[in-house]
């Protein structure tokens, strides 16, 4: 792991110091200007948010089903990652929708269900923290049950009527902003793989201590 | 009495009277639902700079500090799993 660990943070590094420069030559979108360059930095953390919650989800599945401790090691880490790029999504939007929208928070179907979907991995890591023995379970059901909202929230724009755009905006970007836009994802994605790796390794520190108090007894 | 009634003659004659003008009356001409963001006054007009600023710092910001609580959750770890390592070998074990 530490052998991939090197490259694959050069590649973050490189691909986040260059990304400003292609997103700030990017065209801008017509009605809304400059603002709109937040749709750069917003939509990759839903995306990688997503990314952590399927992986907290189906490592909390294989916890509660297989009982494997690794499992539950990358399903906190993915929960705590996914709380970390919600909050990016949660605080870049009504920045975004203040200037575009003229409100910070619409109360459409989009924002509420990533407040609750958000609220819902906070509640997992106050479980953990605060919920005694047995509480990795009742924790990893939680995360199951988050996982399933996932796609609630991305279809909500399509099902309900809301003033965020349909899905069909990022396959229909006009030319110059799918390049910009492409690169962010895979910079954001390559962060939240690189954040996982670290999170699980303090678990696994974590339960390498718990080993050793266990031999002293 | 008569006076008192006499009044209340005399008011809603008027109203009743008054109202197929009120109500011919033209309705002050609608605001534009839509008011396109150059036209708005300067007070208005939110200045978009800032909020892309802020966006981005807020994104860097979240991952300096997660990074930072990972290292010193990792560094106090570590250092506990020293503590007791030599906690063993002192007893002999």
């Amino acid at each position: 792991m530490k052998r991939v660990f090197l490259p694959v943070l050069a590649v973050a590094a490189a691909m986040f110091a260059f990304a400003p420069i292609y997103i700030a030559n990017a065209p801008f979108e017509a009605s809304m200007g400059l603002v709109s360059k937040i749709f750069y930095f917003h939509v990759p953390s839903w995306f990688a948010m997503f990314a952590a919650i399927f992986i907290s989800g189906i490592s909390s599945a294989i916890y509660l089903f297989k009982g494997r401790a690794w499992a539950d090691r990358l399903g906190v880490a993915g929960a705590e990652v996914a709380v970390l790029f919600g909050s990016m999504g949660l605080v870049t939007g009504p920045l975004w929708g203040r200037k575009s929208w003229g409100v910070w928070w619409p109360w459409d179907a989009r924002v509420t269900i990533a407040l609750l979907l958000e609220l819902t991995f906070i509640a997992y890591l106050l479980v953990r923290k605060f919920g005694g023995p047995g509480s990795e379970k009742l924790a990893a059901a939680l995360s199951i049950f988050g996982m399933f909202n996932v796609p609630f929230l991305y279809m909500s724009v399509n099902i309900w009527r809301t003033i965020h755009p349909p899905t069909t905006v990022i396959p229909t970007l006009p030319s110059g902003m799918p390049g910009p836009f492409w690169l962010s994802v895979a910079a954001f994605l390559t962060l939240c793989a690189l954040l996982l790796t670290l999170r699980s390794g303090l678990e696994h520190q974590r339960a390498a201590l718990d080993a050793l108090y266990l031999e002293d007894e | 009495m008569t006076a008192m009634l006499t009044r209340i003659l005399t008011v809603v004659a008027t109203v009743l009277l008054a109202a197929p003008a009120w109500a011919l009356q033209q309705p002050p001409p609608p605001k534009g639902e839509f008011v396109p963001i150059e036209q708005l006054p300067p007070g208005d007009q939110l200045p978009s700079a800032p909020l892309l600023v802020a966006a981005y710092a807020f994104v860097w910001l979240a991952v300096m500090v997660y990074l930072w609580t990972i290292w010193r959750r990792l560094n106090k770890v570590e250092a506990e799993m020293h503590a007791l390592e030599h906690r063993r070998a002192g007893s002999g074990r």
